[in-house]
């Protein structure tokens, strides 16, 4: 059997790979990925917890937060698609519109 | 018949109102109607006030009448609260019924002014004002009226504001009065203090049973006399009075002569217990008066603007009031000030005739013969004349010679002496001004005399009125030497005017003072005649002979000019070296600095709107970290 | 043999992930995340949540992962972004990143010792999450499928193109 404290620094591990890489990369696209890296994070501790609690409610959550972030995923990406649209450039620096 | 002489304030208050908000689109026919009917009404219901309280025993006096709890906070109360007696019944008469002449008065004499409205609006709330001020059961309640009629005085003086000396005046009038209004007010805090509330039936039971010590007594009362002298223009704070001629005359008639420069007599009266019990503060009042009633006589004598003449007759009438009430002879005072209304507002509201007559010129050298131009203005203004220089069986002469006779019978002497000079002074003054209006050469301009012409009646009626009322206003107040008991007005006035003692004089006496003041009357009527009819290259000769006594004498003593050295110019200098270092520097810093702090800190966070999300991001990091932290430790 | 799937997983799913980080092409970045959610799956399968890691498998690495990779394809860059040159960035993400780890490790500390092997029942069959789904939370199921047409909706109005008037 595995320690479940071994599934817990993973979870936390991927959190912190996913936010540095949200801040060293520079696309938009990239950057996204980062995001659902995070969020894949916060779902392993869930399961973790539901197992070590045995309730199902972990799961339950994690469910629920797949969906959404399927639904995140499909409008963000439309709106990268647009920025790409409007800008030619997927580069976050170049999207400064709210400066000041 | 008495319950409903709370009204008497409110229906000039309500006049007020409705001028003041539709004063503009009203008709100038309704204004008239208006403002005069409000005062009026008053008049009646004082008379009606008056006869229901001839009808009630003394006992209960005074009637008050709580309208509504006004200021209550802990100990101190201080209500809107009235009150019905002799003497508020005799100010009420007096301001109402004088009042309402001089308004229709007004009709005629402002007929063609351009703020029509306006000049009625504040004459009623003058009424208004003045009437809180004589009917107040309170103290309190009476500086409020004594405030509002300072305030309608401002507003009144300063009427034809475009004019820079009118506003000057003005300012003048209030500022002076104001600091009168201090020392009134911290004497109104002693009161307070010492006796609990300012109730006048409270004060009087106090100082009869003796929670008040003479020491108490003296400070009060001299504070509160320090603001009857801002009010009643006496020496040191009578200065506004004569710049305050600026103002329509029917103003100066009402507010200078009738109503508010006597509220301090009528104070002073209501406020007799006081100072009957100290009898330094009494004496102060009497030689402040005395000194006031001479020197500003002495004033009169030199100047050449007709109303400067009566404005300097006021102050020196208003010394003879004050003289009455140091003495002891608050009754006397009283009556003084009664007559006192109705002749000077009668020679105040001539003398506009005869301005209005001569298209506005008030400069006596510039008149002459006017007697044959103006026949009813005239004759009124000699009437006048003739009973306040105290010639027999006018009115002035029985209030004159009441206070007189007090002041000898008490035994201050040198009070009385001044008074008898002061009579001298009055009768020339006066006569001096009627001979060089009415009679002698013609020194009109051509273009003046063109369009000489008598004043329609709503001038002319009031006149008659008054000069009536100068006439036979006396007969309420019999000298003893005419019968014992014919003092009806002193009589009337006793159960409020307490006399601490009865001035006992034998009839001889009696009969050598009154024959005394009428022969210094007649001496000066001589003196003036000879001066300005028979020989009139005297006057010059006498300018030529004593250059220096004239110099001081028409310029008013130079005191005007040593105020503004010692009071004045400093105190504006002061100001705009405030204003420059501090109120500028300071103050505007202060709120100026805020600002641009702000916009400095607005500045130095908008380096962190970049625009971009990843530092965005990053601060939600840092934030959630640290919150974390938080949690942790 | 658990441990030892457990390792495996774990060294591939980091390993991708940091992959995704220093590859400069999206689409490689693309396919390494794939990696790493295909292991994520493995690891809600060893935690006794069957139904969850096929969930996982499904919808994240098949549905969403190819969004990605279709936005990829029509965006179609010809070259690469270099990741970021300044290196006071890199520093200060590395820094960030060893506070974060320090601090989340911390705080988890508390709960790792009840942790050791977790309880013992089943529990994550797809019978039991249906029935919990539609009694207990039946209200946020359907408010999330509103959710998920809205966001289709959103999308396909937002990507229309405008027609040329």
């Amino acid at each position: 059997m595995i320690p479940l404290s071994y599934f817990l620094i993973l979870s936390a591990v991927l959190f912190v790979l996913g936010a540095v890489a949200f801040f060293v990369k520079r696309d938009l696209i990239t950057m996204f990925m980062a995001v659902e890296v995070m969020l894949n994070a916060a779902n392993l501790a869930f399961i973790t917890f539901a197992k070590s609690a045995s309730s199902i409610d972990g799961q339950i959550i994690v469910f629920f937060i797949i969906t959404v972030a399927a639904a995140e995923a499909a409008v963000g990406l439309a709106i990268i698609l647009l920025i790409f649209r409007q800008k030619k450039t997927i580069k976050s620096e170049d999207i400064k519109l709210m400066k000041g | 018949m008495t319950d409903i002489f709370w009204l008497i304030p409110f229906i000039p208050a309500l006049s007020t109102l409705i001028l003041a908000i539709f004063g503009q689109k009203l008709p100038k026919k309704y204004i008239s109607f208006q403002a005069c009917f409000a005062v009026f009404a008053s008049f009646v219901i004082s008379v009606i006030s008056l006869v229901g309280l001839l009808q009630t025993s003394p006992e209960n006096y005074p009637l008050v009448k709580n309208l509504f709890s006004w200021i209550h906070a802990g100990s101190f109360k201080a209500d809107l609260s009235f009150q019905l007696d002799p003497l508020s019944a005799v100010m009420a008469l007096v301001v109402t019924g004088v009042g309402f002449l001089i308004h229709v008065y007004s009709v005629g004499y402002m007929a063609n002014d351009k703020s029509y409205s306006r000049y009625f609006t504040y004459l009623n709330l003058f009424t208004f004002a003045m009437l809180i001020l004589v009917m107040s059961s309170n103290v309190v309640l009476m500086f409020v009226g004594w405030e509002g009629v300072g305030l309608c005085s401002y507003l009144l003086i300063g009427f034809w504001f475009e004019k820079h000396s009118a506003a000057n005046a003005g300012k003048k009038a209030f500022i002076v009065n104001r600091i009168g209004d201090a020392a009134f007010i911290i004497g109104i805090f002693f009161i307070l203090i010492y006796v609990g509330s300012g109730e006048f039936t409270a004060i009087n039971s106090a100082i009869s049973g003796g929670a008040i010590t003479q020491g108490v007594a003296t400070l009060i009362a001299v504070l509160l006399f320090v603001g009857a002298v801002g009010k009643s223009a006496q020496i040191p704070l009578y200065v506004w009075l004569p710049d305050a001629m600026e103002g329509p005359t029917p103003v100066s008639a009402l507010i200078h002569a009738a109503t508010m420069v006597t509220a301090g007599v009528y104070m002073v009266s209501r406020m007799n217990l006081l100072y009957t019990l100290s009898v330094d503060a009494a004496q102060v009042v009497a030689v402040v008066g005395a000194v006031t009633a001479i020197y500003a006589a002495t004033m009169a004598l030199t100047q050449n603007d007709i109303k400067r003449v009566l404005a300097y007759s006021t102050i020196s009438q208003i010394g003879y009031m004050f003289i009455g009430c140091g003495v002891g002879a608050y009754a006397a005072g009283m009556f003084h000030l009664y007559t006192h209304a109705f002749f000077k507002s009668l020679l105040f509201l001539a003398a506009g005739s005869v301005m209005h007559a001569l298209s506005g010129e008030l400069d006596m050298r510039k008149m002459g013969g006017l007697r044959k131009y103006l026949p009813l203005t005239y004759p009124t203004f000699l009437i006048g004349a003739i009973a306040i220089a105290g010639i027999p069986f006018l009115s002035g002469f029985f209030s004159k010679d009441a206070i007189l006779t007090h002041a000898f019978a008490s035994g201050q002497y040198f009070v009385w002496a001044l008074g008898i000079l002061g009579a001298v002074l009055t009768a020339f003054y006066m006569f001096r001004l009627i001979f060089l209006t009415f009679h002698g050469k013609e020194r009109m301009t051509p273009e003046v005399k063109k369009h000489i012409h008598e004043s329609p009646p709503a001038m002319t009626v009031p006149l008659v009125i008054l000069a009536f009322f100068s006439i036979v206003a006396g007969f309420i107040g019999l000298p003893v030497v005419f019968g014992k008991n014919l003092n009806w007005f002193g009589h009337f006035l006793e159960p409020v005017i307490k006399k601490s003692h009865e001035a006992h004089l034998t009839l001889g006496t009696e009969w050598l003072l009154i024959i005394i003041s009428v022969a210094v009357a007649l001496i000066g009527i001589l003196i003036a005649y000879i001066f300005y009819i028979k020989k009139t290259q005297i006057p010059h000769s006498l300018v030529a002979r004593f250059p220096f006594i004239y110099k001081l004498l028409y310029n008013k003593y130079y005191v005007d000019e040593i105020y503004n050295a010692t009071f004045v110019n400093p105190t504006i200098k002061g100001s705009e070296l405030i204003y420059d270092k501090f109120d500028l520097k300071v103050i505007d810093g202060a709120v100026n600095g805020t600002a641009s702090s702000a916009g400095f800190f607005g500045k130095i966070l908008s380096y962190f709107q970049t625009g971009l999300i990843k530092d965005y991001a990053l601060i939600f990091l840092l934030g959630a970290i640290l919150f974390i932290a938080y949690l942790l430790f | 043999m658990a441990q030892f799937l457990f390792f495996l997983l774990a060294i591939v799913c980091i390993a991708s992930v940091l992959g995704m980080i220093i590859s400069k092409n999206q689409a490689y970045n693309a396919l390494f995340l794939i990696l790493a959610f295909a292991c994520m799956g493995g690891f809600f399968a060893l935690l006794d949540a069957p139904f969850i890691a096929v969930v996982q498998i499904i919808i994240y690495a098949g549905a969403i992962m190819i969004l990605f990779i279709f936005v990829i394809m029509m965006i179609n860059l010809r070259e690469g972004l270099p990741p970021e040159r300044k290196k006071r960035t890199l520093y200060f993400a590395l820094g960030i990143a060893v506070v974060l780890i320090v601090e989340l490790i911390l705080t988890m500390k508390a709960a790792f010792s009840p942790l050791k092997y977790g309880g013992i029942e089943k529990i994550g069959s797809p019978t039991d999450i249906g029935r919990l789904l539609f009694t207990e939370y039946l209200y946020p199921f359907e408010i999330t499928s509103i959710l998920i047409i809205a966001a289709l909706v959103g999308a396909i109005v937002l990507v229309k193109k405008r027609d040329k008037e």
